[in-house]
């Protein structure tokens, strides 16, 4: 530790001193520490590959040490399993929820915990059990009912319930948030205060730092496998903190973390007009348009309808009613294909399910949307693929070995970037990117974030969709607001201010639309 | 290599050397059983241990060319063998004269041999179909015909053997090229007709799965298929030809394994072939989950599990005992998968 705050007045709950571990030769952790007191809720962060989940991974027993002592609960500390962890008083949420969907709320809480009478399961202590449990998180519903009946906030909160327990002494939360939309992290939130109150603490790891200043006592930092610094929250500002996380200088992060504000875009004429869009049950008569150079942003909380909707644009859903018109032409995407010809592309939320082909190269990830041109009679064109795949690596400055790298092998900042190229190489009228930056360390965010902005200036019309207010509302030129599949508001990029979004999203009021911005 | 790669960090490296000792090890290995057998079954290295060897393998390649195919857009083909039957039964019932009269034996074979590959090729495309139309699970799709399609076959034949003696037609699987004109026993006899076939076949789909963009599909496919269709790729029309050419496959080795055996049993033709070529394209390295494929390789694995079987054999090991090496073998080839994988 190169730096350190106030040691904590009580003897720390956690400590883990001069870790180190490496894989394949390669140093992952060098002689890093993490210290948590009782009833503490403590930030760990750093960008992808600073050692923040190789540290938890140590802590909860997936992987062993090679060096360094950890110290819990006034003892020394090992894990064999994450079951062991848990039993021993660690428990860790990670961020996709494992439960049985099919099954009542009971069973997943008490599966594999389950109360026998006579040898037979005793559903009522079950029920009972499982009804305390969320109790303390002040969830009040039928337990009995299968799980898939309730929302996904509903099921993170079960999934957390599950994972705490009765007598978890420290919680690890691995980016617990990036599911939820503003109203659960609200949620999450007095659940975290609710067991600090009682004592236990907590590990956050977040990308988000306006929820570490919003919930944490305390945070450390790491960077390249050491811990770089321990501060409280209060005393160390966003500025600093972003700083510490990439080793920089703070006037060169004042520049990158303002690079995506202030948009004065040239906008031209309409490219994209949607009208009156409806599907399924979650998009009902939604209309919007994106004109030439422009940056449309699509806020609202998780379910408003703002994927459903691009999707429907996309043709990656089918559309029940609405019109859809691309530079003035009218467009009927049936399949994705029929909006790839007509120019527009479309980056996933989730890159690894729907956006990377995991097994191939950069080289044929890049170029997946392009096969087609790239092609004659049937036969594709390596030497053109390398040229295109050769000059898109260089002007994003995708990081990798080289075009025939597997995708897979690159940090996920570096994935997007291929996927952006993916697009861009086919020199679309409209992209369509939803949560570009999800997943993504700073530096990585800031370096898509302006390029996003340049292929804006250069003409290109932008549809992002975020779940971060603040992406949304520094990035774009209009701000829809959608909420539970209804268009509710759209404000300019002067009149979009934080309270009047969010104030819609929340409530979707059409009084609380500035005057003139609505159309 | 290209300045790039020079400059690749050493992990990516260490992928690399694993990635090549993945490709290689399924050649190594026949290479081995290859030695081994020249030091230690006798009489091994004759045209005439090659020729039964090479024979053997060919029906199977066939199919397992069709089967990697499927295989490496995430899918699965188990109506092969029944489809070998039916291309099997087909055949023989037009250039034997049962449906209508075609004076022009030439005439006849030709109609004979395209109308049984493509009646498998029509079923293999009503495969993808119901995958792709209805969604339905490739395996619970294609166990369909497998159950059905042999049962056409018997029916087509009401269940008889059709035996015939007909060389214009058995050169498929009789016949050889470059046959010496008169050759005593033990010299080299030409190349069998099949094995030709065999091997046009592998070169032609190793380079499609390489080269064309139908192959770039299939692999995009099998490694994402989300991803591929929000790419535009045509998912649906892709995963049609690709059983249609399964089909195409095995209707192909249907008419090889009736000629050799100058009869059609619909009972018989290419029983348990899907699981023959399940297994020649898991030895040859093909991921089963789809996305990376390997044509030669399943020549490779179908020569490894003929050889493996026939060294037990020529050792005096029961035929029993060598169809549990033959599992040991799959066993052995789907573990390394996995090693490459973690």
């Amino acid at each position: 530790m190169t730096a350190s705050a106030t040691p904590p007045s009580v003897s720390p709950l956690l400590s883990m001193r001069s870790i180190s571990k490496a894989f394949g030769g390669i140093p992952a952790l060098s002689a890093a520490s993490l210290e948590v007191a009782p009833g503490e809720v403590h930030a760990l962060v750093g960008q992808n590959g600073a050692g923040k989940s190789t540290m938890i991974k140590i802590l909860t027993g997936y992987v062993s040490r090679d060096e360094g002592d950890i110290q819990f609960d006034g003892g020394p500390f090992e894990a064999r399993s994450p079951q062991d962890a848990q039993h021993k008083g660690i428990s860790t949420i990670y961020q996709e929820i494992n439960l049985v969907p099919f099954r009542s709320v009971t069973e997943n809480i008490c599966l594999g915990r389950e109360s026998r009478r006579f040898g037979l399961l005793d559903w009522k202590a079950m029920h009972e059990q499982a009804r305390t449990l969320l109790a303390r998180f002040k969830i009040d519903l039928d337990v009995r009912k299968p799980l898939l009946r309730f929302n996904t906030a509903t099921q993170q909160m079960v999934a957390i319930a599950r994972a705490i327990g009765f007598k978890a002494k420290l919680v690890i939360m691995d980016e617990p948030t990036s599911s939820l939309d503003e109203r659960e992290v609200a949620v999450l939130f007095d659940v975290i205060r609710q067991l600090k109150s009682e004592g236990v603490s907590v590990i956050f790891v977040s990308h988000k730092l306006d929820e570490l200043y919003e919930v944490c006592d305390r945070v450390t930092i790491m960077r390249d496998g050491r811990t770089v610094r321990t501060a409280a929250m209060a005393s160390i500002s966003k500025l600093e903190l972003v700083a510490s996380m990439l080793g920089r200088d703070i006037a060169q992060v004042a520049k990158s973390a303002t690079a995506f504000g202030g948009r004065r875009a040239q906008i031209g004429d309409v490219v994209l007009a949607a009208d009156h869009l409806s599907a399924g049950h979650k998009v009902h008569d939604i209309s919007f348009s994106v004109r030439r150079g422009e940056i449309v942003g699509f806020a609202g909380l998780l379910g408003a309808g703002r994927t459903e909707t691009a999707r429907l644009v996309f043709g990656a859903d089918p559309m029940r009613s609405g019109a859809i018109s691309l530079d003035g032409q009218p467009l009927v995407p049936r399949e994705p294909i029929d909006a790839i010809r007509a120019g527009i592309g479309f980056s996933p939320e989730d890159r690894k399910y729907e956006g990377i082909v995991p097994e191939m190269a950069v080289s044929e990830n890049l170029t997946l949307a392009l096969m087609p041109q790239l092609s004659k009679a049937g036969i594709f064109d390596e030497a053109k693929q390398r040229a295109i795949v050769e000059k898109f690596i260089k002007r994003l400055g995708i990081k990798c070995s080289g075009p025939d790298q597997k995708i897979r092998e690159l940090s996920g900042g570096n994935q997007q970037k291929v996927l952006l190229a993916r697009w861009l190489a086919m020199n679309p009228k409209l992209v369509i990117l939803d949560e570009p930056t999800r997943g993504i360390d700073v530096g990585a965010k800031a370096e898509i974030q302006t390029l996003i902005k340049e292929l804006a200036d250069q003409g290109l019309a932008v549809l992002m969709i975020s779940s971060e207010l603040e992406e949304v509302l520094e990035g774009s030129d209009r701000v829809f607001v959608l909420r539970e599949g209804r268009n509710v508001a759209e404000f300019p990029h002067t009149e979009a201010s934080e309270s009047a979004v969010m104030t819609a999203m929340a409530h979707g009021d059409s009084d609380l639309i500035p005057e003139g911005s609505a159309s | 290599m290209t300045e790039v790669q020079i400059q690749a960090p050493p992990a990516a490296r260490r992928i690399d050397a694993l990635a090549a000792i993945m490709r290689y090890s399924t050649l190594a290995a026949l290479i081995l059983l290859i030695l081994f057998n020249v030091f230690f079954t006798k009489n091994f290295v004759s045209w005439r241990v090659l020729d039964v060897n090479l024979t053997q393998v060919a029906a199977i390649v066939i199919v397992g060319v069709g089967m990697t195919l499927v295989i490496a857009t995430g899918g699965i083909d188990l109506s092969v063998g029944s489809l070998m039957a039916i291309s099997g039964a087909i055949a023989p019932i037009i250039f034997l004269n049962k449906v209508f009269y075609v004076g022009e034996i030439h005439v006849a074979v030709a109609l004979a041999m395209i109308g049984g590959i493509l009646l498998a090729g029509a079923f293999g495309w009503f495969n993808g179909w119901l995958i792709t139309r209805f969604r339905i699970q490739p395996i619970i799709a294609t166990l369909v015909l497998f159950i059905a399609g042999r049962g056409i076959a018997q029916v087509m034949t009401n269940g008889s053997l059709q035996p015939f003696k007909l060389d214009t037609f058995q050169w498929i699987g009789l016949g050889r090229l470059f046959a010496p004109a008169n050759a005593s026993p033990g010299d080299f006899h030409g190349v069998p007709d099949q094995v030709v076939i065999m091997l046009v076949l592998v070169a032609a789909a190793a380079w499609m799965l390489k080269r064309s963009l139908f192959g770039r599909q299939i692999l995009a496919i099998g490694g994402n298929e989300r991803a591929a269709r929000l790419a535009g790729v045509p998912v649906a029309q892709v995963k049609r030809w690709v059983y249609c050419i399964s089909g195409l496959c095995a209707g192909l080795a249907g008419l090889v394994v009736i000629a050799i055996n100058s009869s059609s049993d619909a009972n018989q033709v290419g029983l348990g072939m899907e699981l023959d070529a399940i297994a020649a394209v898991a030895v040859g390295g093909t991921l089963l989950s789809g996305g990376r494929a390997t044509i030669t390789g399943t020549l490779i694995g179908a020569l490894i599990i003929q050889l493996v079987r026939y060294t037990m054999l020529a050792n005096g090991v029961p035929d029993d005992v060598a169809k549990l090496a033959k599992a040991a073998l799959i066993v052995a080839a789907v573990w390394l998968q996995s090693q490459g994988r973690a």
